[in-house]
């Protein structure tokens, strides 16, 4: 075993700017629709995503998130006064949101991403809670947290705290636009999307400087892509709609999502309003730093990697090409690009590795209710002819990727699917 | 690549840890080509949009299902042509949430909404490709003859009722949740039959299929896969008109 402390710092991560004391928010929360703000909140937050189990009631948490230091369960935060949060006050659930601690002073594990949420105003956490409270409460216990020796001792959690948490309010800037602060708010905090899209570093935590570089999502092998660089997920040339098209329908001419960012889009942003979609759209394009292509370096010696392409064409035209095009320009927004298109020449080669073995259908979404999709092919091609096909998408028509091997294709099969 | 790969970090929720069940290396597509023989123009000069066609937005499914449901050469890999299409639109909703499991058709449907199921279920309930040869018989007469008392008649003293009794005197089925038993491989039945039987595979209550496949034994299940597999498809396949017969008892998928 490795020394407790990197191991300790498991769950989650998010990066941190100063802790501030100014609001973001100046919605009242007078008047009777703050039930309804707080719903609009709640998915925001994507809460129902992790507090609710497969074929389970909605909220009454029992839903297990697998970490590599054993399973944790989420909680029952239905408004039910015995198993659920019905007796706590907007005062208890405003310090967990805000500080990582339940009302009895213990410290929550990170997986709840608190990190993030301590952004969060008193009035958008009263109206979460407000709209928590109007749910129907249901008894069901919650389960305890499953996890190895010693990580099943909360005191561990001070030190990921030390190193990683920063408590405080959202501070916008004020040399920036009122929309670019509202989607820096919206991003940071409930959206909590550096929970995924940061690096991890060797103590298991992201550090401020890494925030939204990206980083491998373990026990489910899915990379999620630096929302900075333009060789990743970075949204620098993207316009606008194609970025809100993105976040809303879950497709765009420029690419679509899958794994668990189509979850995040399904849950979460689908529902945003349009004025809140922009104000994402306007935060990430203005963090995307300009970052030049770097050439290919090929990891393959030379004669080798041109073999593997030469049979990766065959494959491509025999069995994508109908979609995709020849040219990889494809039938977007349906049938996405390949040429052109950073999530597929991005240095890592897990996601479209993990896309070609095992397809997908971008979810059903307000924008997109009848998604087109695409066949697994783990079924239909050799960890070899996987390896070639990937390493010619990666490579052609513009694409500036490095070729994979079969080993690392043959690696993936066994990622889990959910 | 595996120093990336040992980082610990954010972790989200993994509902079911399921991996690719059966083994997926093995599977084996005759008819791969079939999938992309369908020959869609090539090199368009402008950006094309996709066919709005349900043809087209169930690509996903046809390497495995065949282009009209009509299967595949894998022998775990069901028809889906004709069947009823509540029938396929309940199995649809069990995969989307794990009820029924296998891993890589829940992840495809884990976020499609009903409608859209329901639109899926229709196309293939829609289709109807010819039925397949009925198999080459490879068992002794004396198994036949159980598999086909069992069907036809059921087993009075085991408790088993005629399997025609809810699936029709045909055993094409009925509307809107019955399946018919006919196209379909031995090797699929007894791994369905066997799946209720360990309680893998449930259907809405009461589970009416549960009690009837708990009450046969491995020989009645060889027995019963194998028969089915001899019939040869009447002229029309297509499952009887809800509440064409009364089931012996309430099956919770099929509201009579
Ligand atoms: C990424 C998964 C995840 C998301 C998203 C998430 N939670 Fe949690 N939450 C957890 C986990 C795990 C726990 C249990 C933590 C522990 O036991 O230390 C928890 C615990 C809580 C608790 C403590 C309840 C108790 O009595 O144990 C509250 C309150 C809570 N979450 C509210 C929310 C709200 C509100 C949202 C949305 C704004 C939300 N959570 C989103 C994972 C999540
Ligand atoms: C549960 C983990 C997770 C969370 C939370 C998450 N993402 Fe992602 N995201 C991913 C993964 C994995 C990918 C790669 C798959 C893909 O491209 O769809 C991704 C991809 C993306 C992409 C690139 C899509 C493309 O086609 O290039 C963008 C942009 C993005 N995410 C933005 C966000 C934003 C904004 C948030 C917060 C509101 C967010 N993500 C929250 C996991 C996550
Ligand atoms: C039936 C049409 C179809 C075929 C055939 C097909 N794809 Fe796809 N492909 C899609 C669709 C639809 C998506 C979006 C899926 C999603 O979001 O889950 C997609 C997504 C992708 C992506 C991710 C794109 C992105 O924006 O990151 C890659 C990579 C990819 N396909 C590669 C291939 C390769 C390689 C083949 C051949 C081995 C292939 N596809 C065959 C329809 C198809
Ligand atoms: C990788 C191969 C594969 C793909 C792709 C696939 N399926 Fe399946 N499907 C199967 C297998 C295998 C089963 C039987 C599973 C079991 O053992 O219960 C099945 C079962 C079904 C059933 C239940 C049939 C019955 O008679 O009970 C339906 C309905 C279905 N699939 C529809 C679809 C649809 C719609 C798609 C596309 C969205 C799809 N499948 C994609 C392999 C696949
Ligand atoms: C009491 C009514 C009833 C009886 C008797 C019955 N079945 Fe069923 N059967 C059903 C129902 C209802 C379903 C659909 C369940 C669901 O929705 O998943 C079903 C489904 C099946 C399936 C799954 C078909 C597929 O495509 O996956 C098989 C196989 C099957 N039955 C075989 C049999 C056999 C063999 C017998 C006789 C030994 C039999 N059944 C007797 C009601 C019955």
């Amino acid at each position: 075993m490795r020394p407790m402390l990197p191991q300790l710092v498991i769950i989650s991560a998010l990066a941190f700017t100063a802790p501030a004391v100014k609001a973001q928010s100046n919605t009242s929360n007078t008047g009777g629709d703050i039930v309804a703000r707080g719903e609009y909140l709640a998915r925001v937050g994507d809460c129902i995503a992790c507090h609710t189990a497969p074929e389970g009631q909605p909220f009454a948490g029992g839903r297990a998130m697998q970490t590599p230091f054993g399973a944790l369960y989420t909680s029952n935060i239905t408004p039910d006064p015995v198993t659920g949060i019905g007796r706590w006050t907007a005062d208890d659930f405003y310090t967990t949101m805000h500080t990582g601690r339940f009302p009895s002073g213990g410290l929550l594990y990170p997986a709840m991403p608190f990190a993030s949420y301590t952004k969060v105003t008193r009035a958008d956490s009263d109206a979460i809670f407000a709209y928590l409270k109007s749910i129907p409460p249901v008894r069901q216990k919650n389960r305890s947290h499953d996890l190895h020796f010693p990580y099943d001792n909360r005191e561990l959690i001070l030190g990921w705290r030390t190193l990683f948490f920063r408590e405080g309010e959202f501070k916008s800037d004020p040399a920036k636009s009122p929309e670019w602060n509202r989607g820096a708010y919206l991003v940071d905090g409930l959206g909590h999307c550096g929970m995924c899209h940061s690096p991890i570093n060797a103590l298991g935590g992201s550090s401020q400087a890494d925030a939204f570089k990206g980083g491998l999502i373990p026990m489910q092998n899915w990379y999620a892509p630096s929302l900075t660089s333009n060789r990743e997920a970075g949204l620098g040339d993207w316009s606008l709609k194609d970025i809100t098209d993105l976040l809303q329908a879950g497709a765009s001419k420029r690419g679509v999502v899958f794994g668990p960012m189509a979850e995040v889009v399904h849950n979460s942003l689908q529902y945003l309003t349009d004025e809140d979609a922009r104000a994402m759209a306007v935060y990430l394009k203005g963090i995307a730093e300009a970052s030049p292509k770097a050439p290919p370096a090929s990891s393959l010696p030379g004669s080798e990697s041109s073999l593997l392409i030469s049979l990766g064409k065959t494959v491509y035209d025999a069995r994508c090409a109908g979609c995709h095009g020849v040219n990889g320009e494809g039938r977007p927004p349906h049938w996405p690009p390949l040429a052109n298109n950073q999530s597929i020449d991005m240095p890592s080669a897990v996601n479209p590795i993990r896309m070609v073995l095992n397809g997908g259908y971008p979810p059903g979404t307000r924008g997109n209710p009848r998604p087109y999709g695409m066949p697994p092919f783990a079924g239909l091609l050799s960890d070899n002819e996987i390896a070639a096909v990937v390493s010619y998408i990666r490579t052609s028509w513009g694409n500036r990727g490095m070729p994979v091997s079969a080993r690392e294709a043959n690696e993936l099969r066994a990622a889990p699917l959910d | 690549m595996s120093d990336v790969m040992h980082r610990t970090c954010a972790v989200r929720p993994v509902p079911r840890g399921g991996r690719w069940a059966r083994a997926c290396g093995a599977l084996t597509f005759a008819t791969v080509g079939l999938l992309f023989a369908i020959g869609m123009p090539m090199a368009p000069a402008m950006a094309q949009t996709a066919p709005d066609t349900m043809a087209a937005r169930v690509e996903a499914c046809t390497p495995c299902h065949g282009n009209r449901g009509e299967g595949t050469s894998d022998v775990y890999f069901p028809r889906l042509a004709g069947k009823p299409s509540g029938y396929l639109y309940n199995q649809l909703l069990a995969f989307r949430s794990g009820r029924r499991k296998y891993p890589p058709m829940n992840y495809l449907l884990e976020f499609l909404p009903n409608a859209y199921l329901q639109e899926m279920a229709d196309y293939f309930a829609d289709q109807r490709p010819a039925q397949p040869d009925p198999a080459p018989i490879t068992v002794s007469d004396d198994i036949l003859q159980r598999g086909e008392a069992l069907a036809t008649g059921g087993d009075s003293a085991a408790q088993v009722p005629a399997c025609a009794s809810c699936h029709g005197a045909e055993l094409t089925g009925m509307e809107p949740g019955i399946p018919g038993l006919l196209g379909l491989r031995p090797n699929y039945v007894s791994a369905q039959l066997g799946a209720w039987r360990y309680g893998t595979r449930t259907a809405t209550s009461p589970d009416c299929m549960q009690p009837v496949a708990a009450k046969l034994t491995e020989a009645d299940v060889t027995a019963v896969a194998a028969y089915l597999a001899t019939l040869p498809a009447p002229e029309n396949a297509a499952p009887l008109p809800k509440g064409s017969y009364a089931l012996p008892f309430p099956c919770g998928s099929a509201p009579n």
